[in-house]
């Protein structure tokens, strides 16, 4: 039963590292984009893709934290009691990056979107750095069963500077394969160009660092280690494949391939993840069984993932198909 | 007060309050006071735009669509600042309140999850709704924006649920001091629910309807009085007259469901001294040494409003333990919070009579200038009976988190400067405050400036070709 909820809580962190992730991602490129005239159709791009779908991709975060305190509440009280400073600063970033966005919309003068966007854009490089160093902290088994760790190695250490360093990195890529492909759907080459170069850098730079964490996890995370290069080494492997064959194919294949194989190079380092530390959820000292809610609650838990799947799976795929038909008016 | 246990009373005699108590206590007022302003234009205000949309199609009436539209995009820019200020709410349940998630999550938890799944279906189906006008034909966009009602609706019971939860916990046993047992039905129909979530239902249509009737109304007074600003006027606050009643009454039937089973709650409402029959009810004054300053007295007012009696027992202040009894500071604010969103409820009536009577006697609205300055501030009287309606019942049940079970000095965390996190909060959400109204005044000039409709405002027209880009640059 614990199991089962702690597989409902992964699939919500996979879609939101996913899915928010490429959110995240589009405001990385769009801080990035230059001037007011150069950054002009890049982010205007960015703006119609991310407008209809970020809220509900955002929702995903909620899902995750509703089912943490829900299904496993001591572990939540633990990291929340012990990684507050990254965790006050995201939802802050959160706060800036949705409002920011909202506005951007509405507003006309050249300052003032410049403003709003670059609240946007910088919050959303910050907010996932710090889910990056969070995730690292409870990764590497920083966050003790009664909560209260140390406010700050538990968030700045080796593995959460890679965690917070790859979310950035793994976010940017994902997005700039995105918006080649939504590039490409618009018959647009010029920012199907400006993205793809943008995805072939941030892949290379992600994979760098990649390589670079698989030292950094030996030396400061090493059950971490183990279980990335033993159990989960399928995944590491399916991530590290996926993510060059759509770095190779890049020029050539169906957008819909080149979305489905950003898809599976994030998603599959945040499944490795929840593979490598099964049976544990915080480190190697509390167990998800020993941290699970009674089972009326998973129960429940459990009811509530078979209603999402009913109800809000085909409501997010009728958003994303009128999306991608243009359906929506974003303008 | 029923499930008292001493046993907790006992346990949290100890030490003085942890130096984070009172900047957590300062952070969530703030927080939710500022989130739950934006509640009613999510849940509410989209029906507004609903019964617009439908008129404007039934009836091939184009104001009726841009108001519709317009309406769209203003639900628009507050949903979003609403998803994120309330996923502040969601971090700070851990962040500021974790022995509150870590020992109660497993029970209190559940309605939260049900939520989730009504908070999905919302930011979809607005989103659909909201970019749909140009793209989608007219009956299928209208549909897709009726989940949106039923999910803020939905959405709203759950989370009130949670925290009807805490005012009558019910639904789990604990042994050692951790849940083993949970009754999910239990919690989620707890005793509180009912009446809360209709009660907090209706305020949000209350509040949206009075709100968006009041921009009308101030437009309507500057001379502005197109059929649009008519229109604008007319469908909101229809609603707000047909809830109001119905609110009065269900508040009624709160006050005395609080006079059963929140007894120490319902003291610091009239402020009780002693426990007794014949309990005047006490309008204004102030609590102060065991005894109710200034104010009017009604002489057994409030025994007969809680058993239609004089001889009705009320219990009072005194009939709580001395260490879990509210401050007398507190039972102020609880009793002066609760006579203003009664009194504001009342005057609310009183509007909606007026224009119920001018409605039925003339199919118009009344023609005085008084009933225009009414309608003006009756949006922001109704927000501040929403926000008053919430002291009662969170500073009500002070100092407990959940009553009886947990008191809210001992949920508090324990950990960091809890003043710097609040500082940066309330600076971000005053920035984040001020640019909502200025975008929304933004979107008002601009809509005043283009008149009727325009070519650009005519939903369902055909496609447009390429046009100028909205979100040029910034640095």
């Amino acid at each position: 039963m614990s199991t089962f909820a702690a597989v409902v809580l992964f699939i919500g962190v996979t879609a939101y590292a996913v899915l928010g992730g490429a959110d995240y991602g589009a405001g990385f490129w769009d801080l990035t984009a230059g001037g007011a005239r150069r950054g002009r159709d890049p982010r205007h791009l960015i703006d119609q893709t991310l407008a209809p779908v970020w809220e509900a991709n955002h929702v995903w975060l909620i899902f995750c934290l509703v089912m943490l305190w829900t299904g496993f509440p001591s572990a939540f009280a633990a990291i929340m009691t012990t990684l507050y400073i990254p965790l006050g600063l995201a939802a802050l970033g959160i706060v800036v990056r949705g409002s920011g966005f909202a506005f951007r919309k509405v507003v006309v003068k050249t300052d003032q979107q410049r403003a709003t966007g670059a609240a946007f854009a910088t919050s959303s490089v910050i907010t996932p750095f710090f889910f990056g160093t969070i995730a690292g902290g409870i990764a590497s088994g920083r966050v003790p069963a009664d909560g209260h760790g140390d406010p700050v190695t538990s968030w700045v250490n080796p593995t959460s500077l890679l965690g917070g360093v790859l979310a950035v990195g793994v976010c940017a890529f994902v997005a700039a394969v995105f918006l080649t492909a939504e590039a490409r759907t618009r018959a647009d080459a010029h920012l199907e160009g400006w993205f793809r170069r943008r995805a072939q850098a941030s892949a290379v730079a992600t994979g760098a660092v990649a390589l670079a964490g698989i030292a950094v996890l030996h030396a400061d995370a090493g059950r971490l280690f183990d279980g990335l290069t033993g159990r989960g080494l399928p995944l590491v492997l399916i991530s590290a494949a996926s993510g060059l064959a759509s770095i190779a194919l890049l020029h050539r294949a169906e957008p819909r391939l080149l979305q489905a194989l950003a898809v599976g190079a994030a998603g599959t380092v945040v499944v490795g993840w929840g593979v490598a530390q099964y049976p544990y959820l915080l480190g190697t000292h509390l167990r998800l069984d020993e941290a699970a809610a009674p089972d009326a609650t998973l129960a429940s838990l459990t009811l509530v993932a078979a209603a999402a799947l009913l109800l809000v799976v085909p409501s997010m795929a009728l958003l994303f198909v009128l999306h991608q038909r243009g359906r929506l008016d974003t303008a | 007060m029923p499930g008292l246990s001493l046993v907790t009373v006992g346990a949290s005699l100890a030490p003085a309050d942890p130096a984070q108590l009172l900047p957590a206590r300062e952070q969530m007022a703030f927080t939710l006071g500022f989130h739950i302003i934006l509640v009613p234009f999510g849940v509410a205000f989209t029906f507004l735009m609903l019964i617009a949309n439908a008129r404007g199609i039934r009836r091939n009436d184009e104001t009726a669509l841009l108001l519709a539209r317009r309406w769209s995009q203003v639900a628009a820019v507050l949903f979003a600042v609403g998803a994120v200020s309330g996923t502040v709410l969601s971090f700070e349940l851990g962040l500021l309140w974790p022995r509150l998630m870590g020992t109660y999550g497993a029970a209190f938890g559940i309605p939260f999850a049900i939520e989730g799944l009504f908070f999905f279906l919302e930011a979809i189906f607005v989103a659909i709704y909201v970019f749909g006008w140009q793209r989608m034909r007219p009956w299928p966009h209208f549909w897709t924006g009726v989940p949106v009602v039923l999910s803020g609706i939905g959405g709203t019971l759950s989370v009130v649920a949670a925290n009807a939860w805490m005012n009558q916990p019910g639904g789990f046993t604990m042994r050692d001091g951790k849940i083993v047992e949970v009754r999910p039905l239990e919690v989620i129909f707890n005793g509180a629910f009912g009446f809360e979530a209709i009660h907090m239902l209706l305020a949000a249509y209350m509040v949206a309807g009075f709100v968006v009737a009041g921009v009308y109304a101030a437009g309507m007074l500057r001379g502005r009085r197109d059929r649009y600003h008519r229109l604008g006027l007319a469908i909101p606050l229809t609603v707000a007259a047909l809830v109001t009643p119905l609110q009065i009454f269900v508040g009624d039937i709160a006050a005395r469901e609080v006079y059963r089973n929140e007894p120490a709650k319902f003291a610091a409402i009239e402020a009780v001294p002693t426990t007794g029959t014949h309990v005047p009810e006490v309008l204004g004054g102030y609590y102060a040494n065991g005894k109710v300053h200034g104010g009017i007295k009604i002489p057994s007012g409030a025994s007969l409003l809680s058993g239609y009696s004089p001889s009705t027992r009320i219990q009072g202040l005194d009939a709580i333990p001395a260490e879990v009894r509210p401050p007398d500071r507190l039972v102020t604010i609880v009793h002066l919070s609760f006579d203003v969103m009664v009194g504001i409820g009342t005057a609310l009536l009183g509007l909606s009579a007026w224009y119920a009577l001018a409605w039925w006697r003339r199919r118009d609205l009344p023609r005085s200038r008084w009933f225009l300055r009414a309608t003006t501030i009756s949006g922001v009287l109704a927000v501040v009976a929403l926000e008053a309606g919430w002291v009662v019942t969170e500073v009500g049940r002070q100092p407990w988190t959940v009553t009886g079970h947990l008191l809210t000095r001992d949920a508090v965390t324990t950990s960091g400067n809890l003043w710097l996190f609040f500082a940066a909060t309330v600076a971000l959400y005053v920035a984040v405050g001020a640019t909502t109204v200025y975008v929304l005044r933004l979107l008002r000039r601009r809509w005043r400036d283009q008149g009727g409709a325009t070519e650009t405002d005519v939903p369902y027209g055909p496609a447009r070709g390429p046009e100028a880009t909205p979100a040029a640059g910034q640095a």
